[in-house]
């Protein structure tokens, strides 16, 4: 079923996008001096495809409160019904 | 003619001949003018290192800055810098490799046709301790601005990080000049680091020269950080140009 379970939080920070969807194989993270985001150190997350080039990459850096409020946002959206389920399931493949 | 220059990327040979990428500024001049390297920090050849590397040209300096991440791509310099961080130091700027693209870079200034035939180099964070080590391993240069090099020291183990030997026991080949900026706030090099950086160096009679700040940290020249500090970066700026129009330019 639809969950329509949506949750909007506030972010500082930057991000390198790409043209199109891309599938994405692996993510980097660092706590490490950003490129762009205005911070000394920031949150800095690489959903990458190595198979595809570096270009395969969609870069964010977020302040370290702004990723905090994210993995907040993510552990909510993680103890929904469906995710739970799901996360059984992808656990015995 | 002073803010007359000429930025653009060129390709120059590198470490065991590769042609590596690298972003230049030069002066327009009629007279012979010296040269620097400039070892980007660990983010990569961003846009404050291209600033810095166009503010030696207004300053009468060719400058040359290699994008020492050049060998992980094909791409955008920014994905080309995150593909390498993300496999560690080590791998993706092992310091022979990093020697032989500053000694490639040197050698391609020093080849320009309006080269007074003097180089040096500075470098920024990773890229200070990169500088030290070329001080000491890369004789062809005339000088060398040691940035807030970090991990010159051997450093444990800690939070997944690797130890590392760190370079300082290489500073009994150190042959050339090295001025060093620190900001007193920096917890890497801290105060007690380069304290004994500048006790080692004294030791070996090696010339050197540190400013070191008050109320400044790490990078503190990075003027798109809220690191960079006004009063002590303009000071550092100032020692680091006299110090370079000395040992590069012969001015007294």
């Amino acid at each position: 079923m639809c969950t329509w379970l949506s949750q909007q939080v506030e972010a500082s920070g930057a991000a390198r996008g790409v043209a199109d969807w891309m599938r994405v194989t692996a993510v980097n993270v660092m706590y490490d001096h950003p490129v762009s985001a205005p911070y000394d150190h920031a949150l800095l997350l690489d959903f990458i495809n190595p198979s595809q080039g570096v270009g395969a990459r969609v870069g964010i850096e977020l302040s370290a409160s702004s990723a905090r409020e994210l993995v907040r946002a993510i552990e909510v959206a993680l103890a929904s019904t469906e995710a739970k389920a799901d996360l059984v399931q992808q656990s015995n493949h | 003619m002073k803010d007359a220059l000429i930025a653009e990327f060129v390709g120059f040979a590198g470490h065991r001949s590769d042609v590596i990428e690298g972003y230049l500024a030069r002066p327009i001049s009629d007279t012979p003018v010296p040269s620097m390297v400039l070892v980007h920090h660990a983010p990569g050849l961003d846009p404050w290192c291209k600033e810095v590397v166009r503010r030696f040209a207004t300053e009468g300096y060719a400058c040359l800055a290699p994008h020492l991440y050049h060998r992980r791509g094909p791409g955008n310099w920014a994905d080309v810098a995150a593909a390498g961080r993300a496999e560690g130091l080590a791998k993706s700027m092992p310091n022979d490799q990093v020697m032989g693209d500053i000694a490639g870079a040197a050698a391609y200034l020093r080849a320009q046709p309006g080269s007074n035939g003097k180089v040096g180099v500075i470098g920024f964070c990773s890229g200070g301790r990169q500088t030290f080590l070329a001080a000491c391993e890369v004789p062809e240069l005339d000088a060398a601005v040691d940035c807030w090099g970090g991990s010159i020291l051997p450093q444990p183990e800690s939070e997944g990080r690797p130890a590392s030997r760190g370079v300082l026991h290489r500073a009994g080949d150190m042959s050339m000049p090295l001025l060093g900026i620190f900001g007193n706030d920096d917890s890497n090099p801290d105060r007690a680091e380069v304290d004994e950086i500048d006790r080692v160096l004294t030791e070996l009679g090696k010339d050197h020269t540190f400013h070191r700040y008050d109320g400044a940290g790490h990078a503190f020249f990075v003027t798109d950080k809220p690191v960079y500090r006004l009063e002590q970066a303009l000071d550092g700026w100032q020692q680091v140009f006299r110090f370079l129009d000395r040992t590069l330019k012969g001015a007294d």
